[in-house]
């Protein structure tokens, strides 16, 4: 289980390297790398058996975090489509974007997604369904972002990354709670304490925090205007990201905590009702579009809120409807959206009312989008006939706090219906539109991924053996097993009506579109919609940055040095001061004559360098007091520290000298009462690092651990000398950490030495 | 810069002590007073005596690698020293001894060596001013 979700990530660094050496079968080979995932877990589920696999590798055990995995009905159903999908799309990526110099830089980045997204839908462990969750967000940043030359792109990744990033956080919050809770972080092991959980006073906050992350990653309203954005993606990765995998994390999510959340009201309101929103708002801004991705991208918004409305709704033939009309998505979304790349590829516009006719030069990608579209539409024989069949059963069936559930799915469906017709009737039959003269058939590896998946999407209507793959999942999500009675015909019945009724209205809103559209007018969502809101944020955010750098960033080291010296100062003194006065150590007696000397030795050397008219002077002054602490420590029985300090000492007037060589002479420009002030600063500062140095010395918090070093040096660690024992072994960590800060420390001197504008003298 | 004949002479004796001075004072630090640290210090003490003497050019020649490699090459010694043990299924940075030699000693080694390579580049870049 491990390797299988772990293959993308081990073969993403060398997908670049495959595509440069074998740059032709470089997508049939890559695409291997999917399949046999797929395949490999369709061997694991059949033998599932409605049961569920479970799998185990120690991570963090210290904070109870490990990498466990669980194939169910459902992340068996999500990581297969994931698996095909991917692989169909990498091949599809290959001919799409085949001379685009950095084409292996996008399987990597496929392959990483593919993984993060399979390590989502399999992860017990909520931790490390997080970081899987975060893989996927920072993965899509970087598919978003692929046309990194495009300023347009560069926004839609940000923004995409900061929506869906911001909703990470509240999921993780969730997840601690939620931890919190029921005291473990396994999925498995909390969804036999639902009740519990429900009844616990943080039981609101846990659920509206994880519903926040699902809502952000699903393009739920508000949060949906990332999803439109983010179609500066190349089209395979939009098909891939925002029809089969990335925006399905939060219906996943959902989903998978609905038998441990679900059931109160407060989720039946929260999902629902967010869920109702989004699914009519989408449809009727998809209707409103005029470029062929934006259109597919809105009606994947509303999809989105089908499939959160009916697990809001939770009852049983919704839950059913919602696997169905998620099954169906995969397939008809994802070959849409592959199929307007190739429209897009061959006829250079995806604008919708300068396409057209394009069945006759691209006879295959017609197949595939047509078959697609009919899904979409939910007419039969279709699968999305069944998908809408079921979802409008759902609706009819609905709890008595939603009775108004079968209208918003008429209302939503009628819109889609008429943007099926747009994407698919409007763009391949009629006239040639002005931009088809260019147009020609897309490549084999083009063709795979929209003629499978809409085909596919067309004839499994038909296929009887499909309850099989749908009702586990179903069931995962119920709490207890479901039947699902899929079948094109279950007589004269209401969904059967109202599926009638919405195709009629949608064909209705097709053929006025333009006169609808006029009627209505513009939409004015630019200055008050979310997105405007979001761009406000961002402003907000990028002025307090600046306000409060130009209030402190002022560009001159002295009151950089005022400024810090002064906070500890004042900090200090009113801390240690406030809280328990200075702990002064008793005087000491024994003082010896040659301590003594080294005192006074200091002190002149400071009183040295302090009236010193020089610069060298003052430097070989502070050296010389340097020196005396030196020769403290070795009296003291330092020897180790006094050798550091003598070196440090020398290079730091070799530094210093250097440093200072180049300087004009000393001179006094400050006025005396600057003068003055820095006295009392200065004095403030060494007073206080004697009292600290002093208080330190006076207080014992708890016994010290020298006896111990001292006690196991030998012993352990095989060292005679305590102090490079502690350094090299005991505290090896910290040490490490300490030459890494050297290291940066001095390379970053170095660049600031540099750093000096050319031509200018100083 | 000018140079002095008694400098540069001083500094073709203290030099190779200096450096011999700053290796036994690396493997000494496990039971004597030294280590990495001290040792680094006056191994940068010793290229800089000689950057003094004969010049930085001069100096970066006998170092033959630049400051920024033996950074980089110690930072990694020193890391390798603590995955050792974990390749050896011990928690990271454990000491792992065989007779009298311990990986402690490769990673003063290390922190030998970013200690002369920080020293070195910011004495070097301020020199070349």
């Amino acid at each position: 289980m491990l390797f299988a979700v772990a293959s993308g990530f081990l073969l993403a660094p060398v997908a670049p390297a495959v595509q440069r050496r074998w740059p032709r079968p470089a997508g049939w080979l890559l695409s291997l790398v999917p399949f046999s995932v797929a395949a490999w877990l369709a061997l694991a589920g059949s033998r599932l058996d409605g049961g569920a696999l479970r799998w185990v590798y120690p991570w963090i055990p210290s904070l109870e975090i490990a990498l466990s995995f669980r194939l169910d009905g459902l992340s068996f159903l999500f990581a297969l489509l994931i698996a095909l999908v991917g692989g169909l799309v990498i091949l599809y990526a290959s001919g799409y974007l085949q001379a685009h110099e950095h084409l292996g830089r996008i399987y990597a980045w496929l392959l990483v997604f593919m993984a993060s997204m399979l390590g989502l839908v399999l992860a017990d462990n909520l931790i490390a369904l997080f970081v899987f969750w975060e893989l996927t967000s920072l993965s899509s940043y970087l598919l978003i972002g692929f046309y990194h030359e495009r300023e347009a792109a560069r926004a839609a990744a940000l923004q995409a990354l900061v929506v869906t990033g911001l909703g990470g956080l509240a999921l993780l919050a969730g997840f601690v709670l939620l931890g919190r809770i029921g005291a473990s972080f396994e999925l498995s092991e909390l969804s036999p304490q639902a009740a519990a959980l429900q009844e616990h006073p943080l039981y609101a906050a846990a659920l509206l925090l994880v519903l926040a992350g699902a809502f952000t990653k699903s393009a739920q309203i508000p949060f949906h205007f990332w999803l439109p954005d983010a179609m500066e993606a190349p089209a395979p990765v939009s098909a891939y990201l925002h029809a089969a995998a990335m925006v399905k994390a939060g219906v996943y999510l959902v989903a998978r905590v609905s038998p441990i959340l679900g059931g109160t009201p407060l989720f039946f309101y929260a999902v629902a009702g967010t869920g109702a929103v989004t699914m009519l708002l989408g449809a009727w801004l998809a209707y409103r579009q005029s470029y062929l991705k934006r259109m597919l991208a809105y009606s994947t918004v509303s999809a989105l809120g089908t499939l959160m409305l009916l697990l809001g709704l939770g009852t049983p033939a919704a839950v059913n409807a919602a696997v169905a009309v998620f099954f169906a998505h995969v397939l008809y979304k994802g070959s849409l959206f592959l199929a307007a790349g190739n429209v897009e590829h061959a006829a250079g516009t995806g604008e919708v009312s300068r396409l057209g006719g394009l069945a006759r030069v691209m006879p295959f990608t017609a197949l595939g989008a047509l078959a697609a579209a009919a899904s979409m539409a939910g007419l039969p024989p279709s699968f999305g006939f069944l998908a809408k069949e079921s979802l409008l059963a759902g609706a009819v069936d609905a709890p008595p706090g939603a009775t108004w559930a079968p209208w918003v799915a008429v209302a939503a469906s009628a819109f889609l219906i008429a943007v099926t017709g747009l994407v698919s009737l409007r763009v391949f039959a009629g006239a040639p539109g002005q931009a088809a003269s260019g147009a020609h058939e897309a490549s084999p590896a083009m063709l795979a991924g929209p003629v499978a998946l809409g085909v596919s999407g067309l004839l499994l209507g038909l296929a009887p053996g499909l309850g099989r793959l749908l009702e586990p999942a179903a069931g995962v999500v119920a709490g207890a097993p479901l039947a699902m009675n899929l079948g094109l015909w279950h007589g004269w019945n209401l969904p059967l009506g109202l599926s009638a009724l919405s195709l009629a209205a949608g064909l209705l809103l097709y053929a006025g579109r333009d006169a609808a559209l006029a009627a209505v007018g513009p939409l004015g969502w630019g200055r008050f919609g979310p997105a405007a809101w979001y761009r406000a944020a961002m402003q907000a955010m990028l002025k307090t940055a600046d306000v409060q750098t130009r209030l402190l960033q002022s560009g001159y080291l002295r009151s950089y040095l005022t400024i810090v010296v002064a906070t500890v100062v004042v900090l200090l003194f009113v801390g240690g001061w406030g809280r328990r006065g200075w702990p002064l150590p008793a005087p000491a007696e024994d003082l010896r004559a040659v301590e003594t000397l080294i005192v006074l030795l200091v002190v002149a050397s400071v009183a040295a360098a302090v009236v010193s008219s020089s610069r060298l002077g003052a430097i070989a002054a502070l050296g010389a007091a340097g020196y005396g602490i030196a020769l403290i420590f070795l009296f003291a029985g330092a020897p180790d520290l006094a050798i550091t300090q003598f070196v440090v000492e020398t290079l730091v007037v070799v530094l210093f000298v250097f440093a200072f060589y180049r300087l004009p002479r000393f001179a006094r420009f400050s006025p005396p009462a600057a003068r003055l002030r820095d006295l009392v600063f200065a004095a403030a500062t060494g007073a206080l690092m004697s009292l600290l140095t002093l208080a330190a010395a006076g207080t014992a918090l708890h016994a010290p651990i020298s006896g111990y070093f001292g006690e196991w040096a030998y012993l352990k660690a095989h060292g005679r000398n305590i102090v490079n024992v502690i350094l090299v072994d005991f505290r090896a960590l910290d040490t490490l950490g300490e030459i890494t800060v050297i290291a940066v420390a001095a390379i970053g001197v170095y660049a600031l030495l540099g750093l000096r504008p050319a031509g200018s003298g100083k | 810069m000018r140079t002095s004949v008694i400098l540069q002479t001083a500094t073709r004796f203290l030099q190779p002590l200096l450096l011999l001075f700053s290796f036994f004072l690396l493997l000494a630090g496990h039971n004597e007073p030294g280590g990495g640290f001290a040792g680094g210090l006056v191994a940068a003490a010793a290229v800089i005596l000689h950057a003094l003497a004969y010049g930085v050019e001069s100096a970066r020649r006998t170092l033959v690698v630049d400051p920024r490699t033996l950074i980089a090459a110690g930072l990694l010694v020193a890391t390798a020293s603590g995955i050792w043990a974990l390749a050896a299924g011990k928690p990271l940075l454990t000491g792992l001894w065989r007779g009298g030699l311990g990986t402690p000693l490769l990673f003063d080694a290390g922190v030998y060596l970013v200690v002369i390579g920080g020293t070195l580049l910011m004495v070097f870049a301020l020199m070349e001013e």
